[in-house]
C-alpha cells in the first residue's frame, strides 16, 4: 500500500473521528443545561411551589400557581383563534395545489413563521393594547396565535398532501358532494397529523417569552379574567432570573423546571399520537 | 320497463324505481342537490376566505408597523439608521448599534454553529442513518430545538457569564461576562438543531447509486462525501443554514438576558452591546411618549425588514445553487 | 332484444385540446358484462369516467355528445345525483382508511347524510357482502378497519359498498389490475356471478380476462370504437383488421 492511499485513508478516519466528536459536543451543553434544571429545580418544587401565589419581592416562599394558570389561559386563547383559519387554509392549500393564489399564501405563511416573535409582540400591542387601553390575557393569546398558524397551516398542508387521491375519487364516486368529502373523509384520515401539527404549535408557544412582554404583561396576581394582564411560566422565569434576589432564582429554577417538563411532554406526546394513531392507507 | 330492485334494496324497504331515479333529480328533500350545491360553495367560500386571512394578515402586520413607525421617521429621518447614539431622555435616538448587534452575533453565531451543524447533519444522514446511536442522537437534537429560549438565556446567565468572566480575567480583558461573544455562543447552541436536522434530511436522500458509483472508483468515504455528497445537498444544506440564520437574528429572550444591554458599538468580541431584538425586549413596556414608542417600533420594522432581506438573498443563492436538480 | 341500460350516442371528449375520445356510440345491456378492451391511451378509462363524470374533477375537460341512463341524460342532472346511481370500483382497492368494513360498506348512505334504521343497515351490509362473496370472510370482525384486508378482499369490500348503493350500473376501471393471480380469478368468478343482479361495464387491458367473463366486447384504439359486438363474434371472427391484430398481439 502505497504512501497516497494510506494517506487518504488517514484523512478519511480523521474527519469521521471530528464528525463524531463534533457531534457529540453538542451533547455538553444539552446535558449541562437539564442538568441544572433539574438540580436545581427539583429541590424548589414542593405543594407549596406548585400551588400558591407569589410573594412580594424579598420575602420568602411563593409559588407559581398563577403562572401556570395563565400559561393555560393564553394556550386556549392562542389555539381558538389558530386553529380554524389555521386548518382551514391548511385545506384550502392541499385542495388546490397550484395557482397565484395558492403560491401567494404559501410565501405569506413562510413570511409569518420567520418574523421575529418581539415583533409580533409589538403588533399585539399595536391592535389589542392600544385598542383596550390595557395589557391583557386576550393580546398576548392573539400574539401566541400568530405565531401559532404557520405551523398550524404548514401541517396540515402537509398531512392533506399525503392522502391519496383514490381515497377522494371512491367518496365523491358514491355521489357524495365535495364539501363531506373533505370534512367526512380525507379530514379525518389526516386528523393523526393535524392533531400532531397543532400539539407541536402549542408546545412552541407554551415557551414564548417576547410576545408576552408587552401584551399579557405579567402579573402577581391570580387572574382568569381573559381582559386583565396575567403570568405566565416563560414570563415569570425571564423577571425572576434577571431580578437581584437569589430566592427568586431559586424559584425561576423550580418554574424552569416546571416548563421544560411541559413542553417536553407535550413534544413527546404528539410523537407518541403521530405514531399510535397512524392511519394506514 | 323498469328497472328490476336489487333484492337488497326492497329488503331494506327503500325503493328503488326508476321513478325515484327521476325524483330524485327534482324532489324537494333533504340531501336534495340544492342543498348539496349550497353546502360546497358555503366550503369553498370558508376554505377561500381563510387562505386569505393569512394575506390579508401579513399585509396588516406591514401596514400597522409602516403607520406606527411614522412619527419617528417624520421627526429623525434617516439618521435614524446611522447614528450611534440611543439616548431617549435626551431625545436621541439612533439604531445603528443595534444593527450592528444582530448582525455581529448572528453571523458569529453562525459561524460557530457550521461545524456542529454539518458534523451532525453528516453523522445522521450519512454514517450512522440507523441504529441505536442515531435514536440517541436525533432525540437529543429533538430535545435541544424544543428548550425554550428562556430557558436557555437563564442557564447562560448563570453558567456561562461566569465561565466567560473566568476566560475574560485570564485574557486580560474586562470581565463583564456579558457581551457579543456570550451571546452568540448560546445562540449557537440554539440554532444548531435547525440546521441540524434539515441538512441531515437532505444528505440523507443523496441517491445511493451515486455515492456507489464513487465508492467503485476507489475513494474513500471522506472523498465521497467532499465530491458527491456535498454537492448534491449544496442547496438543502445552503437552506437549512439560512433557517438557522433567520431564527438567530429573531431571537429575543436568550439573547436580551446575556447580551449586556449597553447602548454603544461594541470594540471588541467581549463588549457588551445591544441587538433590535433586545432594546425592544428591555424598553417597549416602560416607553412612554408616542416618539419613544414610535422609535420602537421602528426599531421592529427595521428587523422584520433585515430578516426578509436575508431571507429573500439566501432564497435566490439557494435557488442558484439547486438548479441541477 | 335485450333492453339497453345504458346509450351513448356520439360521444367526444377532449383533455385540454387533445381529442381522447371521438364519436363513440355503443349500447350497454341490461343483466351483462360488457369489457371495454384497447392499448394504453385508447380512451377507454376516459370513456368510462365519463358515464359518471369523474372526469369533471380535472380541470381542462370537455364532452360532447349524450350519454343515457334509462332514457335520462346523464349531464343535464347534478353529478352527485349521477353518481349515486351508478356504481364505481377502481383499480386500486381504496377501502375508507378510518372506517370499519361495516362503515365501509355503508358509506355511500352515511356520507350523504341519509338516515336508515340500524337493522335496515344491517341488511344492506350483509347483502352487499354477500353478493361481493366476502360476507363469510369478515362476518366475524365487521366492526374491524379494513385496511389489514389482503388486496383481493379489499377490492370486494369495495365493491360490497358500491353495490350497497343500489346502482343500476357497475363500472369497474381494470379492477384486477392491482391484485395476484388469485385474487384477479376471485374477482372474475364474482362480475360473472354479479351480472344476475347488476349490468356491468369492465375497462381491462387485459384480453384474456374480457375473453373470460364478458358477454360483450368494445374494442377501442386510439379514441375511436373499432369494434362492438358479443364477445364470441368478436374473438372470433372480427371484423375489423386492427381488432384481429390487437386479439394477435400485434400491438398493445
Amino acid at each position: 500500500m502505497d504512501a497516497g492511499i494510506r494517506f487518504r485513508i488517514i484523512k478519511d478516519r480523521i474527519f469521521l473521528g471530528a464528525v463524531i466528536l463534533f457531534s457529540f459536543m453538542l451533547l455538553l451543553p444539552l446535558l449541562l443545561i437539564l442538568y441544572y434544571i433539574v438540580v436545581n429545580g427539583i429541590g424548589v418544587i414542593n405543594w407549596e411551589f406548585l400551588t400558591s401565589l407569589p410573594r412580594p419581592m424579598g420575602e420568602m416562599g411563593g409559588g407559581i400557581i398563577n403562572s401556570m394558570v395563565g400559561t393555560l389561559m393564553l394556550v386556549i386563547v392562542a389555539s381558538l383563534f389558530a386553529i380554524p383559519p389555521g386548518v382551514f387554509a391548511g385545506i384550502y392549500l392541499a385542495e388546490n395545489k397550484t395557482g397565484k393564489l395558492v403560491n401567494t399564501v404559501r410565501m405569506c405563511v413562510e413570511i409569518l413563521q420567520g418574523i421575529p416573535s418581539i415583533v409580533i409582540g409589538i403588533i399585539a400591542y399595536a391592535w389589542i393594547v392600544v385598542t383596550m387601553g390595557t395589557f391583557s390575557a386576550l393580546s398576548g393569546g392573539v400574539a401566541l396565535a400568530i405565531m401559532m398558524l404557520p405551523v398550524i397551516v404548514r401541517s396540515t398542508e402537509e398531512t392533506m398532501k399525503l392522502i391519496p387521491d383514490t381515497l377522494r375519487e371512491a367518496s365523491l364516486a358514491l355521489g357524495v358532494p365535495y364539501s363531506r368529502t373533505v370534512l367526512k373523509v380525507i379530514v379525518p384520515a389526516g386528523v393523526t397529523g393535524i392533531l400532531t401539527g397543532v400539539l407541536l404549535g402549542i408546545a412552541r408557544i407554551a415557551g414564548e417569552t417576547a410576545p408576552l412582554l408587552f401584551t399579557a404583561f405579567g402579573s402577581p396576581f391570580m387572574n382568569t379574567n381573559i381582559f386583565k394582564p396575567v403570568d405566565s411560566l416563560p414570563l415569570l422565569i425571564f423577571n425572576y432570573a434577571t431580578s437581584p434576589y437569589p430566592h427568586w432564582h431559586n424559584l425561576a429554577w423550580g418554574a424552569s423546571f416546571v416548563l421544560v417538563v411541559f413542553v417536553l411532554g407535550i413534544n413527546f406526546f404528539a410523537k407518541m399520537v403521530a405514531r399510535r394513531w397512524k392511519v394506514q392507507f | 320497463m323498469s328497472v328490476v330492485s336489487v333484492e337488497v334494496a326492497s329488503a331494506a324497504g327503500v325503493s328503488e324505481t326508476r321513478e325515484d331515479f327521476r325524483d330524485a333529480c327534482t324532489a324537494k328533500r333533504p340531501g336534495r342537490p340544492g342543498s348539496s350545491m349550497t353546502s360546497d360553495s358555503l366550503f369553498k367560500t370558508v376554505l377561500y376566505a381563510s387562505a386569505v386571512f393569512m394575506l390579508l394578515l401579513l399585509g396588516g402586520i406591514f401596514v400597522t408597523l409602516a403607520i406606527d413607525s411614522v412619527p419617528a421617521f417624520k421627526e429623525i429621518g434617516f439618521s435614524f439608521f446611522t447614528d450611534t447614539a440611543w439616548d431617549p431622555v435626551f431625545k436621541k435616538y439612533g439604531a445603528l448599534v443595534f444593527l450592528v448587534g444582530t448582525l455581529l452575533t448572528s453571523f458569529v453565531a453562525l459561524a460557530v454553529s457550521v461545524p456542529f451543524s454539518l458534523a451532525i447533519a453528516l453523522f445522521l444522514g450519512e454514517y450512522f442513518k440507523e441504529g441505536a446511536f442515531s435514536v440517541f442522537l436525533k432525540s437529543a437534537v429533538e430535545l435541544l430545538a424544543g428548550i425554550p429560549s428562556v430557558i436557555y438565556g437563564f442557564w447562560a446567565l448563570f453558567v456561562l457569564v461566569p465561565l466567560m468572566q473566568n476566560i475574560e480575567m485570564k485574557l486580560g480583558v474586562v470581565p463583564y461576562g456579558v457581551g457579543i461573544l456570550t451571546a452568540s455562543l448560546i445562540l449557537a447552541v440554539m440554532i444548531i438543531p435547525y440546521s441540524a436536522s434539515i441538512s441531515s434530511d437532505v444528505i440523507s436522500l443523496v441517491p445511493s447509486d451515486l455515492k456507489e458509483a464513487a465508492l467503485s472508483l476507489g475513494s474513500t468515504r471522506f472523498e465521497m462525501i467532499k465530491k458527491v455528497v456535498f454537492p448534491y445537498a449544496r442547496s438543502g444544506i445552503a437552506a437549512g443554514t439560512l433557517l438557522a440564520l433567520g431564527r438567530a437574528i429573531g431571537e429575543t429572550m436568550a439573547v436580551t438576558m446575556v447580551i449586556g444591554n449597553a447602548n454603544r458599538l461594541p470594540t471588541s468580541i467581549f463588549s457588551p452591546s445591544n441587538t433590535m431584538a433586545s432594546i425592544i425586549a428591555n424598553e417597549f413596556a416602560e416607553a412612554t411618549e408616542t416618539e419613544y414608542i414610535a422609535c420602537l417600533i421602528q426599531v421592529g420594522l427595521l428587523l422584520m425588514v433585515v430578516t426578509l432581506i436575508i431571507n429573500v438573498i439566501g432564497r435566490c443563492i439557494i435557488n442558484r445553487m439547486g438548479v441541477e436538480h | 332484444m335485450e333492453s339497453s341500460v345504458l346509450t351513448i350516442e356520439d360521444f367526444c371528449a377532449h383533455f385540454s385540446g387533445n381529442q381522447v375520445v371521438n364519436d363513440v356510440s355503443m349500447n350497454v345491456e341490461d343483466k351483462k358484462v360488457t369489457a371495454l378492451m384497447g392499448p394504453s391511451g385508447c380512451g377507454k378509462t376516459t370513456l368510462l369516467r365519463c358515464i359518471n363524470r369523474m372526469h369533471e374533477l380535472i380541470p381542462g375537460t370537455g364532452v360532447s355528445g349524450t350519454m343515457k341512463l334509462h332514457d335520462d341524460d346523464l349531464y343535464s342532472l347534478n353529478p352527485i345525483v349521477v353518481r349515486k346511481k351508478i356504481g364505481m370500483v377502481f383499480q386500486r382497492p381504496n377501502p375508507f382508511p378510518t372506517m370499519s368494513i361495516y362503515d365501509n360498506v355503508i358509506a355511500g348512505y352515511t356520507l350523504n347524510g341519509i338516515r336508515i334504521k340500524r337493522s335496515e343497515k344491517d341488511r344492506i351490509v350483509e347483502d352487499a357482502l354477500k353478493k361481493a362473496a366476502l360476507w363469510n370472510e369478515v362476518k366475524e370482525r365487521l366492526h374491524r378497519k379494513g385496511s389489514f384486508l389482503s388486496g383481493g378482499q379489499q377490492q370486494r369490500l369495495c365493491i360490497a359498498r358500491a353495490l350497497a348503493m343500489n346502482p343500476d350500473i357497475m363500472l369497474m376501471d381494470e379492477p384486477t389490475s392491482a391484485l395476484d393471480p388469485k385474487a384477479t380469478a376471485h374477482i372474475e368468478e364474482l362480475i360473472t356471478a354479479l351480472k344476475k343482479n347488476v349490468t356491468i361495464l369492465l375497462v381491462t387491458h387485459n384480453i384474456a380476462q374480457a375473453g373470460r367473463v364478458s358477454d360483450f366486447t368494445a374494442f377501442m384504439y386510439l379514441g375511436d370504437l373499432v369494434e362492438f359486438g358479443t364477445t364470441e363474434k368478436l374473438f372470433t371472427v372480427p371484423e375489423d383488421k386492427r381488432t384481429e391484430e390487437y386479439l394477435s398481439g400485434k400491438f398493445g
